[in-house]
């Protein structure tokens, strides 16, 4: 027997593996990234893709399926809105080959703009769906879901959250950890199957409905819902991880734990609600289970303590276990001290974008701004961000602020993977419909925010091997914008003079801004910069530019209201913009 | 060990948490413990607030240490350390780095710094053991060992010989990285040995 201590993410990559998996496709995003990142261990027997966006990556993964091998996505929970088109479809198709789907999602929204909650995604598109607790589940439940969809032809989702995908435990990978031997499936031309025109599409409908039904019967028998009983007073139907923390809370009551939650396993569900007095759901997020249970006509207890936003964990539950049960007390806990000082992230110290966003604050322009490290820009000092509502968007905000007679200088800032994954439909709107906004594209050449993954800018794939480094300027003339320019992203003068001028230029306009993110190119010959105390005079010019390395020092001057800079020698990676903006010729190479 | 026992390794994105916890994990699983590990990743940038927890036992559920419930906790900052208060169970221990890594907000002017950093870890934390951890791996000539020093006053704690927490380390790290970390490891165990560090108890 094997047995590896795997993340819930690598997991499920093992099981991809296991389960003789042929085809990989994602787009990073936390907390899903280290699924592909771990395929490509596998990459002799999977092959595997960092796709473009999530509903490419979907494509791909489809494509596969249809060819007749197994084939899985992963993404994180908002990357699926971007797939739903592809997927909606897919599912009334029917998968050939397996088709696994893992959605991330993010309760507490450690590192994502919103909260949503995909099982009702899956429900939607009428697929399986399977939520592990755990790392062993998530390796266990990967591979059924892959032998699950190519007997249904339903897809299935397999929906991790932070907690699942991020921790890590034991799991027994069984006496011989290889591929099984699962044939690809043969391909056959075949329009009726594979292309939904109505006529072909409405029989697609019935059977998909039909197989919804023939699901539900499999969930009500399946092995991944399983009731655990206990004292019958109370009965808690639960899944995923909160399962986990129903089990630290509640170890004596009856459980009803559901992985298989799509469709719902109702006559389970009604032997259960039958046998205990009371019944209580416990699930993240939305009432999911709880309003298909209540639809049933099954008393549901109405509890009070509140579980719906953000992350359940076990002190959440010992407040309902106070509420239901008032066997326990509260835990005696001595909190914090008030008034610590926070770590909010920043831009790293050198950061390529910090210029950029510099120089639009100083230019006054509205910014709509996009995802990923940049969205730093927004706070202060640099303060240069509007707006930001979904990667891609910030070029059709901006266009529709122009519409909108907002006036005055509007420039979208946007990184190179976001414009790849899904800026160029907007630029190509703005030069069609006739727009004059400036796109600001900043080209560290990575997409860094989720760890520094390669996209088409970079020349490599998640296979390691070279391919064509996309260029971003000589597309955007394609596209049809004529005035194009490429600034290096340290020059504050060139910057600025580039900027002022495309912002009021009559036409639109796309800047790229070059410079690669310093936290992947670790460059080992850094010479540091330092401040001459005798020189400084505390106007404190260079601290606007919010680089870490740059402290507040002593007083200086008699009014005890200005400080001297003092730059950290270990933090400054050399990138020479705090001596750029001093006036006063303090800052200088460390000799 | 009849019950799980929880450990809360907190500190700063760069100090090595994340492959602490991960060589505990390991160890707790080599000496025939259920394990697991939760942490949160922050963002690709440097410098934020860190926090690894594992819970090890016959059998464990949640991947979540509940407040007031942290046999040991692992600080690497002693900001990080009054942070993470609310984690400590009545009677747990605090291994403490003595060590401050002063966050941006302050070093920016935006946040006030703590007045009485002293003060306040003696208040909240009156029987903490305090590790000169940072130091001890500057003296090996790299700080980034402060992690496996740590790990060495941390063995004292463990139910398990320091040897598994060996065979543990050097089947994580890289082969040219372990005979640095063995000697921050043996550093640290030998600086807690006077310290008092008591022994984890079912
Ligand atoms: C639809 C969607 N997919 C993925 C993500 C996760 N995500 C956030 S930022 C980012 C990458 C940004 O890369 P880039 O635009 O190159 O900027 P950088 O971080 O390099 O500055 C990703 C993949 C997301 N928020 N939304
Ligand atoms: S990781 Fe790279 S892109 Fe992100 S803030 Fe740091 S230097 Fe900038
Ligand atoms: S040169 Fe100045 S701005 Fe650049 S990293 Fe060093 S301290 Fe920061």
């Amino acid at each position: 027997m094997s047995t590896e201590f795997l993340s819930g993410n690598e997991a499920v990559a093992y099981a991809a593996y296991r389960a003789g998996c042929r085809v990989a496709a994602a787009y990073p995003g936390t907390p899903s990234t280290e699924i592909l990142e771990t395929v490509a261990r596998f990459k002799d027997a999977i092959d595997c893709e960092w796709a473009v966006n999530e509903k490419v990556a979907m494509e791909v993964v489809i494509g596969a399926s249809i060819a007749g091998v197994r084939a899985l996505t992963a993404m994180k929970h908002v990357g699926l809105n971007v797939a739903m088109d592809p997927l909606m479809t897919y599912t009334w198709i029917g998968a050939h080959g397996g088709l696994v789907v893992v959605s991330a999602d993010d309760p507490g929204m450690h590192s994502s703009q919103n909260e949503q909650d995909n099982r009702n995604l899956a429900r939607f598109a009428r697929m399986a769906l399977f939520e592990p607790a755990d790392s062993q589940e998530a390796y266990d439940m990967t591979v059924a879901a892959f032998e699950l969809s190519e007997r249904s032809q339903a897809p299935v989702m397999v929906r991790l959250t932070t907690r699942t995908s991020h921790s890590a435990g034991l799991v027994d990978l069984g006496d011989d950890f290889r591929p099984l031997a699962v044939a690809p499936k043969p391909y056959r031309k075949d329009i009726r199957r594979n292309i939904p025109v109505p006529a072909f599409g409405r029989p697609m409908r019935q059977r998909v409905e039909e197989r919804t039904a023939a699901l539900r019967a499999e969930a009500d028998a399946s092995p991944l819902n399983r009731i655990e009983d206990g004292d019958r007073r109370l009965g808690i139907v639960t899944s995923g991880v909160a399962y986990t923390y129903v089990k630290e809370v509640f170890p004596d009551v009856s459980i009803l734990k559901l992985g298989f939650t799509n469709p719902l396993p109702t006559a389970l569900l009604r032997r259960f609600a039958g046998s205990v007095d009371r019944l209580v759901v416990v699930e993240e997020l939305d009432p999911f289970l709880e309003e298909q249970i209540r639809a049933m006509g099954l008393a549901v207890v109405d509890v009070q303590t509140p579980l719906r936003l953000f992350e359940l964990n076990p002190m959440r539950l010992l407040a309902l276990r106070r509420e239901l049960l008032g066997d326990v007390a509260a835990p005696a806990i001595t909190p914090a001290p008030a008034g610590l000082p926070t770590r909010p992230p920043v831009l790293c110290a050198g950061c390529s974008h910090r210029g950029a966003f510099y120089v639009l604050h100083k230019l006054k322009a509205t910014v709509t701004g996009d995802i990923g490290c940049y969205t730093l820009g927004a706070f202060a000092p640099l303060d240069a961000m509007d707006t930001t509502v979904c990667m891609g968007a910030s070029i059709g905000n901006a266009f529709g602020m122009e519409k909108a007679g907002l006036g005055g200088r509007i420039a979208a800032v946007i990184g190179d993977s976001t414009f790849f994954h899904s800026g160029l439909t907007g630029l190509l709107d703005v030069v069609y419909n006739r727009g004059r906004i400036t796109v600001v594209v900043l080209d560290n050449r990575i997409t860094a925010m989720t760890g520094h993954q390669g996209n088409p800018g970079s020349g490599v794939t998640l296979m390691g091997e070279s391919s064509e480094a996309t260029d971003i300027a000589t597309l955007a003339r394609t596209l049809g914008v004529r005035r194009v320019c490429t600034v290096g992203a340290y020059d504050l003068a060139e910057l600025e003079r580039v900027l002022a001028t495309e912002l009021d230029a009559p036409e639109p306009s796309v800047v790229v801004v070059r410079g690669p993110c310093v936290i992947a190119e670790r460059r080992r010959d850094v010479v540091p910069y330092a401040v001459d105390v005798a020189t400084c005079v505390g106007c404190g010019a260079c601290r606007k530019l919010g680089c870490p390395a740059i402290v507040r020092g002593d007083p200086v001057g008699a009014d005890g209201r200005r400080f001297a800079s003092v730059i950290d020698p270990e933090l400054c990676s050399g990138c020479d913009l705090c001596r750029q903006v001093c006036r006063f010729n303090a800052i200088a190479k460390r000799s | 060990m009849e019950r799980v026992l929880n450990v809360s390794l907190v500190g700063v994105g760069g100090q090595g948490i994340l492959l602490i916890s991960d060589v505990l994990a390991q160890a707790a699983a080599r000496a025939g413990h259920d394990v697991k590990k939760s942490e949160i990743h922050g963002m690709a940038q440097r410098g934020g607030s860190v926090i690894s927890q594992v819970r090890f036992g016959p059998r464990v559920f949640s991947p979540i240490i509940a407040d007031g419930t942290t046999d040991v906790l692992v600080a690497f900052d002693r900001l990080e350390a009054l942070r993470w208060r609310h984690l400590m169970a009545p009677g747990g221990q605090a291994l403490i780095n003595r060590h401050d890594v002063i966050p941006v907000s302050v070093t920016s002017g935006q946040q006030a710094a703590v007045e009485d950093l002293d003060g306040l870890v003696a208040r909240f934390y009156p029987e903490a053991i305090m590790v000169p951890a940072t130091e001890l791996a500057q003296g090996l000539g790299q700080v980034r060992a402060t992690n496996m020093v740590m790990a060495g006053a941390l063995s004292h704690w463990t139910p398990f010989p320091p040897a598994v927490w060996l065979d543990a380390l050097r089947a994580r790290l890289p082969a040219k990285l372990v005979a640095l970390n063995e000697r921050a490891f043996a550093a640290g165990r030998e600086a807690a040995a006077a310290l008092g560090v008591r022994r984890a108890t079912a």
